[in-house]
């Protein structure tokens, strides 16, 4: 057991992630556009095909469609794909496999078989890429029984969790966010450092407000958070979902009972959002009799991603939003 | 009646009468299931494969049964058959009961046998054909000889998914059989309406791949002589191949189907052309068996028949707690 850890980006966590996995498990192997010589659409495939060669770093074409049966038909004949699906908004052409296949398919068999294969999206905006290349799809997603949805928000996240859906035995829809390959954090090296899906985080302990957010957001929400506590001296709870299918819902109760108030964050659009489910859950169970306030959203604007960086910048909740609601929640307002 | 045409085959007495006696399954499973739906007993969407046995039952009589594997789809029932499934579990499962092969979670368009090779009935038209090609992806990765059969209707040729597995499947070279079962219509429309080439298996030259034509799929020995071939070419590692073969549907598309869209003449005509009544006749005509051998295996047929009925009224329902269950895997 290693217990050293080394900064690195979620990029770099991502490739050592799926590279233990394949070491470790012959029938693991990525595919997907560009994943080969390219190095993945994001980086997120270098020098994996020098390591693995063709077969298991597997370029494919431009076939959605085709891509992911292909992943579903392997993983439900032994093998355990890895998907690099890009860009979040292409899995559009691969619902009809991942939903009405992928996520029924065991059940409808009544129990047997499993389609152990990980779907591997970039969401959320941030890069000027637009209205079909900015998407945060999740809640397409955590809809559908028999799927399992992990967003992670740190790097150390990203690999304990990709390695986790790496070895279910079911269909994940894993997010990345394109706008954070880059952000650095402490990442553990040990190759068995695997993390429970289906679990929350405390990010950050408090007494006044309960934060809940999940992915592209927690860096935000923890900005916020820190800076709110250090200059209004007001004690902020974050609980990081990291899993929303299945969602840890016994944290999200246990921290809205103590604190009483309750922010929900994320980049997808408001309207039928994933924090609504979890805004609902919470309303429906007895935390409600512990609530002084109302349950705040503050998620993406129900409008396509724009290209205009700054117009692209005021639709996704940032820092200054986030302590703005904290303080409205606080005081009441 | 129409004449067979194929040559005498090499086949085996015990192959052919074993093929005959499962293209009889096929007729009297689908024949009660039809009687158990219109008096109310099943009351879920069924599709029957009566009058395409042969066209089944011919080619996955081709494919090693319980080591090669096939996709089916929505009409699925004569390819389930065809690899030989227990008839108590598949009326038990159409029934909806507990021990259907699918736990009554399925039904009639998700038949599946794992354990036997078959991967699958699929209700989405198409749907088998990303899981075929992932199949076949595990066979040629691991290297174990064993080919996919995926088997899909006329209509299932005008979806994305035709054109993006074909050619995935043909680049990586994968041990794959396309096989489109052409009954003439998608529910109502004529195939003819709806493509631009005479047949989908000419469609095969785009990917640069072989494309065979069995102008008479009611033929069983003209589907399984070409079936052998091709089943060859492909476990030799040469790639996928595109098949088609034409056969009819004696039934509607589903029960609910009233059958305007073709006359009483055309069904009548094809019915003239049953493949079941053909082969019993090549087996009689060429001495292969006598009529005392060939009762015998009608009257076992429709025992087993009646027997999966008997089992399957008498097996119980599902327990309500068992719809949450299942749906995910440990």
């Amino acid at each position: 057991m290693e217990n050293n850890t080394k900064i690195m980006s979620v990029r770099d966590a991502i490739i050592m992630a799926m590279s233990e996995e394949m070491r470790r498990d012959e029938n693991v192997f990525l595919m997907g556009e560009d994943v080969g010589i390219f190095g993945g659409d994001f980086g997120t495939s270098v020098g994996m095909l020098e390591e693995f060669g063709q077969e298991r770093v597997r370029d494919t074409p431009i076939s959605e469609n085709a891509i992911s049966g292909a992943a579903i038909g392997a993983a439900m004949t032994g093998m355990r794909p890895i998907v690099d699906v890009t860009f979040m908004d292409f899995i559009v052409y691969m619902m009809d496999n991942i939903v009405n296949q992928a996520a029924k398919t065991r059940y409808m068999f009544g129990g047997k078989g499993q389609i152990p294969v990980v779907f591997r999206a970039a969401a959320g905006g941030g890069v000027g890429s637009a209205a079909q290349h900015s998407q945060s799809l999740e809640a397409w997603f955590t809809h559908i029984p028999g799927l399992k949805v992990i967003a992670p928000g740190t790097p150390a996240d990203v690999k304990g969790l990709l390695k986790a859906a790496v070895r279910d035995n079911n269909p994940v829809i894993f997010l990345e966010y394109k706008a954070q390959y880059n952000m650095k954090g402490e990442v553990p090296l040990d190759p068995e450092f695997v993390l429970p899906i289906g679990k929350a985080d405390i990010k950050k302990e408090g007494k006044d407000v309960t934060v809940i957010t999940y992915g592209r957001m927690l860096e935000r929400v923890m900005q916020a958070a820190n800076e709110v506590e250090e200059a209004e001296g007001v004690s902020v709870e974050v609980v990081d979902l990291r899993t929303l299918a299945p969602l840890d819902k016994e944290s999200v109760l246990e921290s809205v009972k103590k604190t009483g108030k309750v922010l929900l964050v994320n980049d997808a659009h408001k309207t039928g959002g994933f924090i609504g489910e979890v805004a609902a859950m919470i309303a429906e169970s007895d935390a409600f009799d512990y609530l002084d306030g109302r349950i705040l959203r503050l998620a993406g604007e129900d409008v396509p991603i724009p290209y205009n960086q700054t117009l692209e910048a005021a639709m996704i909740p940032n820092v200054e939003r986030i302590k703005k609601y904290i303080l409205k929640l606080v005081n009441n307002r | 009646m129409a004449k067979t045409k194929s040559k005498k085959s090499e086949l085996t007495k015990e192959k052919m009468l074993h093929m005959h006696r499962l293209m009889l399954d096929i007729r009297n499973f689908d024949h009660k299931v039809n009687r158990l739906v219109r008096k109310g007993v099943i009351p879920g969407m069924t599709h029957f494969s009566i009058g395409e046995e042969a066209a089944n039952v011919g080619a996955i009589g081709a494919i090693n049964a319980g080591s090669d594997l096939i996709t089916s789809n929505h009409r699925g029932h004569g390819q389930s058959i065809a690899l030989e499934i227990d008839l108590n579990g598949m009326m038990a499962e159409i029934m909806g009961k507990a021990t259907g092969t699918c736990k009554g979670k399925g039904g009639s368009m998700h038949i599946a046998d794992l354990d036997g090779g078959n991967l699958g009935a699929n209700g989405i038209v198409g749907g088998g054909m990303g899981m075929a090609v992932g199949a076949a992806l595990t066979q040629k990765m691991k290297n174990t000889g064993k080919i996919v059969l995926c088997c899909f209707g006329d209509g299932a040729c005008n979806e994305g998914t035709f054109h993006e597995t074909l050619n995935i499947a043909s680049i990586w070279k994968l041990p794959v059989i396309f096989y489109s079962i052409n009954n003439l219509y998608g529910i109502s429309t004529p195939i003819k309406d709806v493509i631009n080439v005479d047949y989908n298996y000419q469609r095969a030259c785009a990917y640069g791949i072989p494309g065979h034509f069995i102008e008479d799929g009611n033929d069983l020995l003209a589907v399984y002589n070409k079936f052998e071939e091709i089943v060859q070419y492909v476990r030799d590692g040469n790639g996928p191949v595109l098949v088609e073969a034409i056969t009819y549907r004696w039934l509607g598309h589903s029960t609910s189907d009233p059958g305007k869209y073709r006359t009483k003449k055309e069904v009548d005509e094809w019915k003239q052309k049953d493949p079941i009544d053909r082969f019993k006749k090549y087996l009689l005509e060429n001495k292969i068996a006598t009529a005392q051998e060939i009762e015998a295996i009608e009257k076992a047929s429709e025992d087993a028949v009646e027997e999966s009925v008997k089992f399957a009224l008498s097996s119980p329902e599902p327990s309500l707690e068992s719809a949450f269950e299942d749906i995910f895997a440990d």
